[in-house]
């Protein structure tokens, strides 16, 4: 059987899926976003701030946030798997994959972390 | 684990059709948002930060190098959207034949030029 401890899911059915549902909440998410931006006229700070303290923008933005880094790992773990092998890149490539899979992560949690304090403020 | 099998993806080897172009450039356009949200991220955080924080980022967008970054990173979230639409589209099935995916593939270099000229219209 072979285990790779390196995705995100329990399984490659589970990341499919996974890729499948953030990639629908994201799509909905900046296509609403940027509908809102081009059909409000003279969009200001206020219109702009009311917009993202209310609780279903909130929960929306939320929702794109944690589906973006699900979406974002399963998309650089795919990359880095097919790209960052011994095969592609040489003896070095599982080093090189694992360094740059934790580099993706650390941005990962910093966008999380960050994303959460753009929408609740300090 | 004993390595003898044979290799049939010799991805350096393979000459890219069409569909294949659009796939690169859908890891390409995912690897360039991933790093490009950091930019939405920071403009989002300024322009919610304050009135004046707004009016910054108002003011940031008027310079041609700030202009081209929002597009280039909006032209990476657009294609990178369009081709994904597609992959859903053919998880049910839809255009899987080889004439099929050559279709869809040149719907979404035509659907993405043109949603990343209005783009850039858009911003400038």
């Amino acid at each position: 059987m072979v285990k790779n401890v390196m995705s995100f899911g329990r399984s490659g059915l589970s990341d499919w899926v996974i890729q499948r549902v953030s990639a629908v909440i994201l799509a909905v998410y900046f296509v609403g976003l940027l509908a809102f931006m081009l059909l409000t006229p003279d969009l200001g700070f206020a219109e702009w701030q009311a917009l993202f303290s209310s609780t279903w923008m909130r929960i929306a933005s939320l929702a794109a946030l944690l589906a973006l880094c699900a979406h974002a790992w399963i998309g650089m773990w795919t990359i880095a798997t097919d790209y960052l092998n011994n095969y592609m890149i040489g003896n070095k490539g599982t080093v090189i994959r694992f360094l740059f899979q934790a580099a993706c992560v650390l941005l990962i949690f910093i966008y999380l972390v960050w994303g959460v304090q753009i929408l609740w403020g300090l | 684990m004993k390595d003898n099998r044979p290799k049939n993806l010799e991805l350096q080897t393979i000459k890219f059709p069409l569909p294949a172009i659009t796939s690169i450039l859908h890891r390409i356009s995912g690897v360039i948002v991933f790093v490009g949200i950091a930019i939405l991220l920071f403009l989002l955080a300024e322009s919610l930060s304050s009135e004046q924080g707004f009016n910054n980022v108002q003011q940031w967008l008027t310079a041609p190098l700030v202009k081209f970054v929002v597009w280039g990173v909006l032209a990476g979230l657009l294609y990178h959207l369009i081709a994904g639409i597609k992959h859903l589209v053919m998880d049910t099935g839809t255009g899987e034949s080889l004439q099929g995916g050559i279709n869809a593939a040149r719907l979404v270099v035509i659907v993405s030029a043109i949603a990343i000229i209005a783009a850039g219209v858009w911003i400038w």
